[in-house]
């Protein structure tokens, strides 16, 4: 087997999914470094790739660069490179929202997004929302109400929470139903969810 | 010497309160690391390159391409050619590489030959299975015959389940690593302690030199006890690449066709009874696929122990990944089936389905008189005396309304498990068990247990769990947790609080038995005024830490095992399009003591919502054609959504006559009825049954042009 590092030129084949990662190269993205201009049908097109490239990602108020192909997606570039984890990989495909982020204010499936494509732009994840060792008051909300089992759709549940009550600080049950709609738990916490969630809009804390 | 027996009621600080679990702020901050987070300095990636037939012989593999790719570090051929591959997904070469992206593209480099060969994964009609199936012996108790003959009614349908899958959140897999002649296993694991030696034997090392850690499971459910066969194929690849550190995690697609399954059940079933409702006779023909494993052997009649029966039992073994454990083995099963029969016999015999629960109540046996009250506090609940009319809601417009009801049952005793409670000289407490937290609250549990003993607040004490080296606890499987652990884990507390008392009685003037723990102190219990703190206490212990070893069993009647649950669901059915909704279901369930109500409740609450999912939406969908899943994903296999589950309310049956008995398991037992409760109420809603769950739009419809068409 060679030595790595300067992986070539991949096989070709796409799948639906690389299809997705690759037809993302063609957003045009002021930040990026190394890319190349090539000809395509009298326009000039910026190309990246397909070796990696140098990403810079401003993620919870912090610029980090990370080093790698187009095809890589924002979560896998904070998971695998950064190892910022709190945001899962699970259905892989824009369903569960267990990867929940909130990129220039808006939550986003962090696993449908390329990491190339969120340049320039403000990524918040989990992580930001404990501020040393105290909670955020829906983070305590979800703890109060028990809103987590196994906890592992829990930061997807919380980050896509705090983008909703931004935008509704007030919202009723059926709201806050229609609203956390995308994100999926296979324990079943959602009682302790809707819970939390309007414990925090109503900006008190329950007891025990 | 110790009592071994729980606190009173007026005695207890923490036990059998509303606690918030401990590692809630880990988990809604992201900090947590499950299995599929942990990152290692040099890890590579794993990939599998899996068989895309139901049924094939591999013909030849060529890994060269994969081989020469840059970054590609290790390659493990799994299964060599000649080999007969029975399922689609089954896994034929592994490989690690030095980024995710460089492994897929080496995997759909690796070209394997296959032969093709004849499959079956349909498991509906056991006719059409033919040599695939295993009929077990028909069974016989007391003269069904002659209680059919003399039945004033007989009743006579045909009920089932799909096959459903897991679904685990965080995938099956692990960051294996060799370390010299030792390895570290990050393992996603339901069983710390127990796979140990199943990641040594394949390896053929000591299962000494294994290590197994895991701070948190995304999720588990019966499907992740030992290791798998990608996680050993990790360690080789780990092994073969220098020690480097491989994370072998399943993509979802991989997860939902191989990492387990929820056997089906079909069963034709015929009930004799008395005009009075009385039940005299039961039939069942049943069959059902599990897969390549071979199916499951539901216990029907489920509960109702019904005098005469006839049973017989047809397993399909077809090429579909194999089953797994899945919460409550064969009783969703069992339930679905025996419940929706009976509540048809009661519509036979124009009875309310909770007055003829209640007529053949004794049939239940010992529990009858809890499944009575139950019962009886589930009505209140949702209702019932109002709410229910005769099967077929008559009011005008598309919108049906129904209830349903069901019981259910598990066992729940405690499973073997050994602890070390250690209390420092300077009062600092620490209790380590190779156990897991699955999300149940097995670490607030032990926090509980250990701090309401001592006396002490529960940050005074650290819970250090989900380490191989600590002493072996029990899987968790088959809600046998909480009774092994909090039996292990009181029973070490009060051994330990013994020592503490000899050390601190001279000091305090009084005979060590004369002594409590309470508010942080210990105290002279005929004088609480003569006391001294904790600390102090400790400090009576010299130099040196006192760890005592707490197991389970031991002495004491600390845990138990058998429990009742009484559930009623109340559902609207859209008659023009065929979806059902949840309104409201209720959940009555007994399991003994409860150590901390916030936790039970929501394990039950997750319950009903897991049995939403399977009664409504989630099914292992096979292409008879192709043998393939044609459902891998999160967008066809679905899940119940958080505004689609109603109004949940959950009653523990606590206090007088449940908590003397001790510690029961509660994981499995309310998972059991939804599936039954929510077809009933279906078909009190629009008069006629839906046979197969999940009751999709279209099975519900395809029931009412059935009864169209009488």
């Amino acid at each position: 087997m060679q030595d790595d590092d300067d992986v070539k030129e991949k096989g070709s084949g796409l799948s639906r999914r690389r299809f997705l990662k690759v037809s993302g190269i063609s957003l045009s993205v002021p930040l990026v470094m190394g890319h190349r201009v090539i000809n395509v049908a009298g326009a000039e097109v910026k190309v990246y790739g397909p070796t990696k490239v140098p990403i810079q990602l401003m993620i919870n108020g912090k610029a980090s660069t990370v080093n790698v192909e187009p095809r890589v997606t924002l979560l896998e570039a904070l998971r695998n490179e950064l190892d910022i984890t709190g945001a899962k990989r699970v259905c892989d495909r824009a369903t569960c929202g267990a990867c929940t982020m909130i990129v220039d204010g808006r939550p986003v499936y962090s696993c449908s997004v390329l990491a190339i494509e969120a340049q320039g732009k403000q990524i918040t994840t989990v992580e930001s929302l404990m501020q040393g060792d105290k909670l955020h008051p829906l983070q305590q909300a979800f703890i109060d109400n028990d809103g987590q089992q196994c906890g592992f759709c829990t930061p997807g549940f919380v980050v896509a929470a705090k983008a909703f009550l931004d935008k509704n600080p007030n919202p009723t049950p059926e709201q806050i139903q229609k609203g956390l709609g995308g994100n999926l738990c296979r324990c079943g916490t959602y009682m302790g969810v809707r819970a939390a969630v309007a414990q925090t809009a109503k900006g008190g804390r329950r007891n025990g | 010497m110790a009592e071994y027996k729980w606190p009173d009621a007026d005695k207890r600080n923490f036990i059998g309160k509303r606690i918030s679990r401990i590692d809630g702020p880990q988990k809604v901050s992201g900090r947590a690391k499950y299995s599929f987070d942990i990152n290692r300095p040099g890890m590579l990636f794993g990939k599998i390159v899996r068989c895309p037939h139901a049924h094939a012989k591999v013909k030849s593999i060529d890994t060269s391409a994969a081989e020469s790719m840059p970054g590609v570090k290790a390659i493990h051929v799994m299964q060599e050619a000649g080999k007969e591959l029975m399922w689609a997904g089954a896994s034929v070469v592994a490989l690690a590489a030095v980024d995710e992206p460089t492994a897929e593209d080496a995997a759909r480099a690796i070209k394997v030959e296959y032969e093709v060969l004849p499959h079956l994964v349909i498991d509906t009609d056991p006719k059409v299975a033919g040599d695939y199936t295993r009929q077990t012996n028909e069974t016989k108790l007391g003269d069904p015959d002659k209680a059919f003959s003399e039945a004033e009614v007989t009743t006579d349908g045909t009920y089932g389940l799909a096959m459903i899958t897991h679904c685990c959140l965080e995938p099956h897999g692990s960051v294996m690593e060799w370390e010299g002649d030792n390895v570290l296993a990050h393992l996603s694991t339901q069983a710390v302690s127990g796979s140990v030696a199943q990641i040594a034997r394949p390896l053929e090392i000591p299962a000494t030199n294994v290590r197994v850690q895991q701070d948190h499971i995304g999720g588990g459910f019966g499907s992740k006890f030992g290791p798998d066969e990608w996680d050993i194929t990790a360690a080789r690849l780990s092994k073969k690449a220098g020690g480097k550190p491989v994370k072998m995690f399943n993509e979802r697609d991989a997860e939902l066709m191989v990492a387990g399954a929820r056997p089906s059940d079909y069963a034709r079933v015929k009930i004799g009874l008395k005009k009075d409702g009385t039940i005299t006779a039961w039939e069942c023909q049943s069959w059902g696929s599990g897969g390549v494993g071979g199916g499951g052997a539901p216990p029907m009649p489920y509960i109702f122990n019904i005098p005469n029966q006839r049973k017989q039992h047809t397993n399909i073994i077809n090429h579909v990944g194999s089953q797994r454990a899945w919460r409550a083995p064969n009783h969703p099963q069992a339930c679905a089936i025996t419940m929706t029969a009976l509540e048809d016999a009661a519509a036979a015999v124009n009875m309310d389905p909770l007055d003829f629960f209640m007529k053949n109540i004794e049939m239940t046996g010992q529990r009858a008189q809890i499944y009575s009250d139950e019962l009886k506090i589930a009505a209140d609940l949702i209702g019932w005396k109002n709410s229910w009319h005769a099967r077929g809601d008559k009011t005008a417009g598309p919108i049906k309304r129904g209830l349903g009801l069901s019981i259910h049952t598990w066992g729940g005793l405690g499973h073997p498990s050994d602890c070390d409670l250690t209390i420092q000289p300077d009062g600092s407490v620490e209790l380590k068990m190779g156990t897991q937290d699955l999300g149940t609250g097995t670490r607030t549990a032990l926090n509980i247990i250990v701090a309401d003993t001592l006396g002490i607040p529960m940050n005074a004490v650290k819970i250090t769990i989900g380490d191989s080296r600590y002493p072996s606890s029990g899987g968790s499987g088959g809600s046998t947790t909480i009774g092994g652990i909090s039996a292990s884990s009181r029973r070490a507390s009060l051994d330990a609080l013994d020592q503490i008392f000899a050390k601190a009685a001279p000091a305090l003037g009084a005979a060590p038995e004369d002594l409590e723990a309470a508010g942080g102190t210990i105290r002279v219990k005929a004088n609480p005024s003569k006391s001294m703190i904790w600390a102090q206490a400790c400090s009576k212990l010299g130099a040196s830490p006192l760890t005592v070893r707490g197991k389970n069993p031991g002495p004491g009647k600390l845990t138990d095992q058998g429990v009742g649950g009484a559930q009623m669901a109340d559902v609207s059915v859209d008659i023009e399009t065929g979806i059902v909704k949840i309104n409201k279901i209720v959940a009555v369930q007994d399991c003994g003591l409860v150590i901390d109500v916030k936790t039970a409740e929501s394990q039950v609450y997750g319950a009903l919502i897991m049995g939403v999912c399977y009664a409504l939406y989630e099914e292992k969908i096979m292409d008879a054609k192709t043998g393939r899943m044609l459902n891998p994903n999160m967008e066809f296999y679905k899940l119940a959504g958080i505004g689609d589950i109603g109004e949940l309310v959950v009653h523990m049956m606590t206090g007088k006559g449940y908590d003397e008995r001790g510690v029961i398991g509660l994981g499995e037992p309310p998972v059991v009825s939804p599936g039954a409760v929510i077809s009933n109420a279906v078909a009190n809603a629009i008069g006629v049954r839906v046979p197969t769950l999940p009751l999709t739009p279209d099975r519900v419809l395809a029931a009412l042009d059935h009864k169209g068409g009488k």
